[in-house]
């Protein structure tokens, strides 16, 4: 696509896209650029010295089992949030595309934490279920579970699934809500007419004239599952207890950080920039957006 | 439709009702909590409704801060929180702005491999490029500081997207009738493009300002002064000390704060909100 009618100028097109250009050069190549350099190399202990190893960084990785585990415990939370976050905000979509009074008002209640930053989510989430003081932690233990997710994994891991599930749910349902009401309502009460019930409509109906609304923000919520947690799990459990809560991107931060361990540190960078890639691939080449407002 | 009207709506109701009622406990329990003494809640006996230290922890938290760690007042990180999402968010819209506007209005060698090169930067977040930008941003002493904060995060294919898709939209008779009143390149942009991309600024501007006040691994790497550090960083750091230490109602408030904003910018302007989530997605 191209206008037909621009202007004349050798310099000012430079001059304009300049600002971003040096942005985008210095803060974002350059350093892309360093992690995959980095990435062959490897240091000695005290720093002294680098020499090229080509993939042995990448090897590593590849024979060290914390690292599938943390492939792994990545891919699980991040389809768990995305299924619970989800399922719950297209029951919501769904009841909130009834003609209903108050139908805006209902939508204005659900969207608001979107604004709510994950390091705050993480801070909500602990307290209402921390374990000596959390208001909800009371209820679990008159229930007789054992419920401590400062030492249990398991339970540290449901927090965190459940806590990044909270936040995503009011971007779904904005994004249900609006791929409900771009059904055309002949459709449904077509439907109806057939005489199927409401459970039937929406299964045989309704749902299948979502999926391309579902699939893409199955993507959105990979991603966000991905990378959004970080501030989620470094204020509610630093990836602890053990490496229990402990994602790519987490293990990414701590092992450059504490562990020094550069080179490995940036092998994974490239790893996920591997990940970034085929996701964003995957969006702009088969995700059909036909969301309208 | 036909059958039970009565009873369907009501279950709708209900269970829109407890779907609110899940997504705001949270953050009701934050606000109570703000409002209550501190031994109450680090015994486990917090109450449900609200205390009666409303004012002064909320004072306390403004002004002077955790009496404990940091004794950073929540004010200063909730400015520099202000000053770093309000550049990042104006900083994105300009260069994205003047950057769509060459790309679409002007023919030059590598126009396209310039869009390319700004599209690609999609792929590339902050996570998977930290060490590396830190050490840019180190080398260049941009560290504890409020250019620091942002400019790595300034720039923006999502928004350059975003205006050339609009910039191609906007019919040419208007870049003819301007030229015939002898208006320049930068007359155009300023008399005619500028006043229609006003909605889709404001729209990318409430998208943006919330991601910016948001931000919390960039400035968690690069604030290591108390006296810069955003009030997403604060509150990490409130509750780093041993549990018993940690003073939840300052905490609390702290959150309260620190969602404040955002969420009223979501609240107050929500056409323009939920404009901006759906075309930044596209």
């Amino acid at each position: 696509m191209q206008k037909q009618s621009i202007f004349q100028s050798k310099l000012l097109p430079y001059a304009l896209v300049a600002p971003q250009l040096a942005i985008v050069l210095i803060f974002f190549y350059w350093p892309a650029a360093q992690a995959v350099l980095q990435s062959f190399l490897l240091q000695d202990a005290f720093g002294l010295s680098t020499s090229f190893v080509w993939f042995e960084n990448y090897v590593e990785l590849f024979k060290d089992p914390r690292y599938f585990e943390a492939v792994v415990r990545t891919f699980v939370f991040s389809f768990a949030i995305a299924f619970s976050s989800l399922s719950f905000a297209l029951l919501l979509a769904v009841m909130a595309d009834k003609p209903l009074r108050g139908g805006m008002v209902y939508r204005t209640l659900l969207i608001w934490p979107y604004a709510v930053a994950p390091p705050v989510v993480g801070v909500l989430w602990i307290f209402m279920l921390h374990p000596s003081l959390g208001v909800l932690s009371r209820y679990l233990r008159d229930l007789g579970i054992d419920w401590n997710p400062l030492l249990n994994g398991d339970q540290a891991a449901l927090l965190i699934i459940l806590a990044a599930a909270w936040k995503q749910v009011s971007y779904n349902f904005l994004f249900f809500l609006a791929g409900l009401q771009s059904i055309p309502k002949s459709v449904i009460e077509a439907a109806a007419i057939d005489g199927a019930r409401p459970m039937r409509r929406f299964w045989t109906v309704i749902f299948p004239l979502l999926s391309p609304t579902i699939f893409f923000l199955l993507v959105v919520n990979i991603v966000y599952a991905f990378f959004d947690t970080f501030g989620i799990i470094d204020t509610m459990t630093r990836g602890g207890p053990g490496k229990a809560t402990e994602t790519l991107v987490y293990k990414v931060y701590t092992d450059g950080l504490l562990g020094g361990n550069l080179g490995s540190s940036a092998a994974q960078s490239v790893i996920l920039m591997g990940i970034v890639i085929a996701l964003t691939a995957i969006q702009f080449r088969f995700v059909e957006r036909k969301v309208t407002y | 439709m036909v059958e039970h009207e009565g009873i369907q709506r009501y279950l709708a109701h209900a269970i829109l009702w407890i779907g609110i009622s899940v997504v705001a406990f949270p953050v009701y329990l934050a606000i109570v909590a703000s409002t209550q003494d501190n031994a109450v809640i680090a015994n486990g006996q917090m109450s449900l409704l609200p205390g009666g230290h409303f004012l002064q922890t909320y004072y306390q938290t403004i002004f002077v801060g955790t009496s404990g760690s940091t004794r950073e007042p929540v004010g200063n990180m909730m400015l520099n929180s202000l000053v770093m999402a309000l550049m990042i968010a104006v900083g994105k819209i300009a260069i994205s702005i003047i950057s769509a506007y060459a790309i679409v209005y002007f023919r030059f060698p590598f126009r396209m491999a310039m869009f390319w090169i700004i599209f690609i930067t999609l792929m590339l977040p902050v996570e998977v490029r930290i060490y590396p930008t830190y050490k840019i941003v180190a080398d260049l002493h941009l560290l504890d500081s409020y250019a620091g904060l942002s400019l790595p995060l300034i720039a923006s294919a999502t928004a350059t997207l975003l205006f050339r898709q609009f910039f191609m939209t906007v019919p040419d008779e208007l870049l003819e009738a301007s030229r015939i009143d002898g208006a320049g390149p930068f007359r155009f942009f300023w008399d005619t493009l500028l006043p229609l991309s006003r909605t889709n600024m404001a729209a990318l501007f409430v998208i943006l300002f919330i991601l910016g006040w948001n931000q919390y691994l960039w400035p968690l790497l690069i604030t290591t002064r108390d006296d810069m550090q955003t009030i997403q960083i604060g509150i990490r750091k409130m509750i780093t000390t041993t549990d018993a230490l940690t003073e939840w109602p300052v905490v609390m408030a702290t959150a309260v704060l620190a969602m404040l904003p955002p969420v009223f910018v979501v609240i107050a302007m929500q056409k323009l909100f939920v404009r901006g989530l759906v075309e930044t997605e596209k």
